[in-house]
């Protein structure tokens, strides 16, 4: 049985807890859970990937090109490191190691400032690029004579895809739609490209052109800026709570036995940072 | 067992469709005998469990009531046997429901090969069915003793076909074709709802389904689609009025509905929704059916979907002398 | 902390210092706003949460009146749209889903468990305040327009409707983390703040309940919300995932959709059965039948609860292959639920039974519940889901369960706890009177849907055909009886409130530890650490008309004894 003597006077334990162990295990299983909870959060994303990209390769293959692999890599490491530093940060907690714990904070911090600042050359990239999510996608194609100001029309278009299984597939290939949406209500969607017999779409075109961007290309990039966009605001929601522990370490609130929220954070930041790794491997580096 | 012996009951009266009963609507389609079997099968077995645990939940209450002064006998606090029995059993009966569902399910969703195949377009809110030879028409007219294959799209949102008296429903997508069939054994008129929530007029997104009797279904077909050759332009244009869905937001009587009355409408005046105003004449007719954007009627939403590419010229002519002679004209 | 006579326990209670509980302890709003005392929260959630149910239950009856003639009544089609979808999401979001486990599964799990309170207190607090402000971010959609999509948003109506879809998302986004995080806590807590000697076989069954719930709300909400904020992403951006003018799939936002709101029926109905166990064993001074079955199932439940989503789903063209393994599994989860309710009833066998309100409402559970268990198989089965799908045999089947299963065993749990929360009794006359008129109003609106809808009436109907207005009718009349049964709870709990006999420690018998404190608990829960015995051992109690409530016939055995400091 536990003696509450000594426990009791300590200003680190919460009153309903029988010991600083119970309090601090309380603290780890709820961050544990919490993750769960953000795995699951980003599932239902990872999810929305692999539909479409088993129903619609082309399109993943296609628009993973105007992802510049070399500064996806930059940001991997960026977060790889971190992950490191912010480590060390709860190893210095522990060992009551308050200026280096200070420093690894910061230099955690640094990274994440500078994923978010690689990421926004990324989007601004795509933004005077005009790849972006569906219903603003209205590609900028550079035909090598100046031409800066392409119409989406000009964006060369492929043959129906043949990837398109019959009854139940996703099949709704519409023109991608220009900055001006679609008026509510008047439908703009054509008939399925494969359909039954004798209601099948004759095969748009001919085929003649160049084949280049596929049917509903937008969509990769609506995955895209979805995905890392989620994963932005994870970060940021991190760079908070890392503030907050500077705020902490200068207030004196950690100690050889009381470093929980350093851990709680790092937790949380490791998983930030494998969330990265994964989007890297799928959006960038796809065959 | 009462499940048995109702089966065998009601393999005398399967022989057709199903009567109504208490739970169910009369089932003309060579399934509905089969679905109601199976409901009527569910519903005895739910019966007899129900009545079993209320039965039993009363007798306990009356026969183990507190009595001052007495506490509870002792027994058992766990039996796996029982627990076992109690699992079991009902593991067993709902392989059977599953099993029997399954099987209905194959063949509700297996259309024969020799179907006779229309096309459904759902759109807020009215049906519209195309036959083989193009004649479009706002009712799902069908041969009795036939397998009909139905090729359904939507034009705008999720809308659901479902028939009752054939047992059958299917959602109706936009961006993909789903299909049903049936197969009708009694000549007759059955209602047509829309059973996916659509918005405003969803529960006025009802349609007739006729069943011919034999000989009739390709003499109406024939009749019905040469409209434009047998009847006066005026009169073709009063039935594409009412088959294209027009009347659904657009009364003839002065009532405004989801759109402005036609009513004495066509020769003058229309005030627009920017400010301007416009004659309705020939041209403003047709721009309004075809583009009905362009010049949206004051006072009205944006909702009226486009027929560009769903009527032919002709007929939109024939529209037009219709609505000339809402106003007196022509 | 020693004792020194058995008596002295009981005599040492602070039920007779009137001051001393958590209520009076602290006082003004803000001590309450800001309190960590899960016990506070759990009554401010209940405010909440009743509050909720009345508005829901408001625009029910809107609708149920506007539906008394099959064309228009007294609104036009749009509104009528607007006030199912409020009516859905509002009794959904704000009502059922932090229902049971916010209100009674604060106040008494912590209880039960002996502890002080539960594992993350400050969590808890941010659990509610979230709670807050997802409603009234929620309810302004009200007033910006309101929403007609149906509480389901299907897509793609919902992405191009004209209505306040997205403060409405945002609010049930908001709520979202409020359940996620009360799951959590509630994990954390069974977990890691169990008393001396009460292992996982032997918590209360109320409290496997909760832990079998908050499982199914960690897992499965955060589906919600990515799924909210995709809907969101595709008004405001038209990210195009659930839009086929776009190249999305409108039948994917289901699966999202469901993958949630499936299990969230789970969340619903587990603690109701929670609260079952508790009911049955207490009101039937016996043992509970089946321990480890009971909790098991609950379990079970939670798990399977994640596999059969495609069951809502039949008629949305997805394969048959599909189709046929959703079935499949959907009968699977119907198991466990059979288990507990046969459990249940051998509870009662050789009892001695109390019909007090909280048992009322106990056997209406039975009743009802089963209905809507068994009107669950005729949906499950692919043949004739696919002609009852949609119609109003699936809104009476919904509401058989969640009405007449959560609502009650809610309303059960309520009567039952009510003594310890405010340390009154309420008139046994009238939880006599209001449950009947609960009872048979409930069947008199619900059982009628369900022949309109075998019948063929789709749901969600502004008019409707002739022949069906006498189900509407009668169903329309039975919602103003069961309007009334509420009326009347209402008053006479409020009634108790300020009038009611003062509650002794433990009116009704149970062996819990809950029942080891004052009604109403001090701050602290208890006057001295707790031992976990038996929660069912109901023989160790005996009636003590003196203080017309239960005292146990060995005081010690709950008392974790120490000698010496």
């Amino acid at each position: 049985m536990t003696s509450h003597s000594e426990s009791h006077h300590d200003p680190h334990l919460a009153h309903h807890f029988e010991s600083p162990a119970q309090q601090y295990q309380s603290a780890r299983l709820g961050m544990w859970v919490f993750l769960v909870t953000e795995i699951l959060f980003f599932g239902g994303l990872f999810c929305a990937y692999a539909v479409y990209r088993a129903n619609h390769p082309e399109i993943f293959i296609f628009g993973h090109h105007f992802l510049d692999k070399g500064l996806g890599a930059f940001n991997t490491v960026v977060l790889i490191c971190s992950s490191l530093t912010i480590a060390w940060a709860v190893r210095a907690a522990q060992l009551k190691q308050i200026r280096i714990l200070k420093l690894m904070i910061s230099l955690t911090l640094v990274c994440a400032f500078t994923f978010l600042g690689v990421k926004y050359v990324e989007y601004s990239h795509k933004w005077h690029a005009g790849l972006l999510w569906a219903r603003s996608y209205a590609p900028q194609v550079d035909h090598g004579d100046g031409d800066h100001g392409a119409t989406p029309e000009s964006v060369q278009m492929a043959a129906p895809a043949g990837g398109e299984s019959a009854a139940g597939a996703t099949a709704a290939p519409a023109q991608p739609a220009p900055a001006t949406a679609a008026t509510p209500d008047h439908s703009n969607i054509a008939p399925a490209a494969t359909g039954p017999a004798g209601l099948a779409v004759e095969a748009a075109g001919g085929g003649d052109e160049v084949v280049a961007e596929p049917k509903n290309a937008q969509t990769f990039f609506s995955i895209y800026f979805l995905m890392t966009g989620l994963h932005g605001i994870h970060v940021l929601g991190g760079i908070g709570a890392m503030f907050w522990l500077l705020f902490c370490a200068r207030r004196g609130d950690f100690d050889t036995g009381h470093f929980t929220k350093v851990d709680m954070v790092a937790l949380y930041w490791h998983l930030v940072d494998l969330i990265w790794i994964y989007l890297f491997l799928l959006l960038y580096l796809i065959h | 067992m009462t499940a048995l012996r109702t089966v065998g009951e009601m393999s005398v009266l399967l022989a057709q469709g199903t009567d109504g009963s208490f739970w169910m609507p009369p089932g003309v389609s060579t399934v509905a005998r089969h679905v109601d079997w199976l409901f009527n099968f569910i519903l005895a077995i739910s019966v007899f469990f129900f009545l079993l645990i209320v039965v039993v939940m009363t007798l306990f209450v009356i026969r183990y009531r507190r009595r001052a002064g007495a506490g509870a006998e002792a027994s058992a606090t766990h039996h796996t046997g029982l627990e076992l029995t109690w699992t079991i059993i009902p593991v067993i009966l709902v392989a059977v429901i599953f099993f029997f569902g399954f099987k209905g399910y194959l063949d509700m969703s297996t259309a024969p090969a020799n179907a006779y195949e229309i096309l459904v377009d759902g759109q807020k809110w009215n049906w519209s069915f195309t036959y083989p030879n193009g004649y479009v028409d706002s009712n799902l007219h069908v041969p009795v003793d036939r397998p009909v294959r139905l090729v359904m799209t939507s034009a705008d949102v999720i809308h659901s076909l479902y028939v009752p008296a054939f047992r059958i429903k299917q959602d109706v997508v936009p961006g993909r074709y789903s299909k049903a069939w049936f197969e009708a054994m009694e000549p007759g008129e059955y209602e047509l709802f829309c059973a996916e929530y659509c918005g405003t007029s969803h529960s006025g997104m009802i349609a007739t389904v006729v069943v011919h009797p034999p000989g009739e279904f390709e003499i109406w077909l024939e009749k019905a689609s040469n409209f434009l050759e047998t009847m006066t332009p005026v009169d073709a244009g009063r039935k594409l009025f009412q088959v294209r869905g027009c009347l659904q937001c657009h009364s003839v009587d002065g009532t405004a509905k989801v759109g402005p009355t036609l009513l004495g409408v066509f020769g003058h005046s229309q005030a627009l929704a920017d400010g301007s105003s416009v004659t309705v004449d020939e041209n403003y007719v047709r721009e309004s059916i075809l583009e009905p954007m362009a010049k949206v009627a004051a006072g009205y939403e944006p909702v009226m979907p486009t027929y560009q590419g769903r009527l032919k010229d002709a007929e939109i002519m024939a529209i037009i002398e219709y609505l000339k002679s809402l106003s007196g004209n022509g | 902390m020693t004792v020194d006579t058995p008596g002295a326990a009981a005599a040492a209670s602070p039920a007779t210092h009137a001051h001393d509980n958590y209520l009076t302890a602290g006082r003004g709003l803000l001590s309450w706003l800001f309190t960590l005392d899960h016990k506070r929260i759990g009554v401010m959630y209940l405010v909440g949460i009743l509050s909720s149910f009345f508005l829901g239950g408001v625009f029910a009856l809107l609708v149920r009146t506007e539906l008394l003639t099959p064309g228009p009544t007294i609104m036009t089609a749009d509104t009528y749209n607007k006030m199912f979808t409020l009516h859905g999401a509002v009794m959904i979001f704000l009502f059922i889903i932090p229902g049971i486990p916010a209100t009674l599964g604060n106040f008494v799990l912590p209880l039960m468990l002996g502890a002080k309170d539960v594992a993350l207190p400050r969590l808890n607090l941010a659990s509610f305040w979230l709670w807050m402000i997802g409603a009234v971010v929620a309810v302004a959609s009200i007033i910006m327009g309101a929403v007609d999509t149906g509480w389901t948003f299907y897509t793609p109506y919902s992405t191009t409707t004209g209505t306040a879809v997205i403060s409405m998302t945002l609010g049930a986004f908001i709520l979202g983390f409020s359940s996620i995080f009360t799951g959590l806590n509630f994990i954390v807590t069974v977990h890691k703040l169990r008393p001396e000697g009460m292992t996982w076989f032997k918590m209360p069954l109320f409290v496997w309940g909760i832990y079998s719930t908050a499982i199914i709300q960690v897992l499965a909400t955060p589906v919600l919300g990515i799924t909210l904020l995709l809907l969101i992403a595709e008004r405001t951006l038209g990210v195009g995932i659930f839009d086929p003018a776009l190249g999305g799939d409108p039948v994917l936002y289901q699966h999202f959709f469901w993958f949630y709101s499936h299990p969230a029926v789970y969340i619903m109905i587990l603690p109701a059965m929670a609260i079952m166990s508790e009911l049955m064993s207490v009101f039937s001074h016996k043992h509970i039948f089946g321990y480890r079955f009971i909790a098991w199932s609950s379990i079970a439940i939670a798990v399977l609860s994640f596999l059969v989503w495609g069951h809502h789903m039949f008629t949305s063209g997805q394969s048959g292959l599909a189709n046929m393994v959703f079935s499949a599994l959907t009968f699977s989860v119907a198991i466990p639920s059979a288990v507990k309710v046969f459990n249940w009833l051998a509870t009662m066998y050789k009892g001695s039974i109390s019909l007090d309100t909280p048992m009322l409402y106990a056997l209406s559970f039975l009743f009802l519940f089963s209905i809507g268990g068994l009107t669950g198989l005729f949906l499950g089965a692919l043949a004739t889901d696919i002609h009852l799908h949609d119609t109003y045999f699936v809104v009476a089947h919904f509401h058989y369960v969640m009405f007449g299963g959560t609502v009650i065993a809610f309303l059960g749990g309520l009567h039952y706890w009510w003594p310890k929360l405010f340390g009154r009794m309420y008139s046994e006359r009238w939880g006599r009177i209001g449950a009947l008129l609960i009872f048979v109003g409930f069947n008199v609106t619900f059982f009628t849907q369900f022949v309109m809808g075998s019948h063929g009436m789709p749901r969600r109907y502004y008019n409707y055909l002739e022949q069906f207005k006498p189900y509407h009718q009668a169903s329309t009349y039975g919602s103003y009886l069961l309007s009334l049964g509420f009326v009347v709870v209402a008053g006479y709990l409020l009634h108790s409130l300020f009038r009611g006999e003062k509650a002794p420690n433990n009116p009704w018998g149970g062996a819990t530890l809950e029942w080891e404190t004052s009604s109403p608990p001090p701050s602290s829960n208890f006057a001295h650490e707790m031992l976990a015995g038996d929660p069912y051992d109901i023989e160790s109690l005996r009636f003590d008309p003196e203080t017309r409530g239960y005292v146990r016939k060995d005081p010690g055995s709950v008392l974790l004894t120490r000698v010496g400091a």
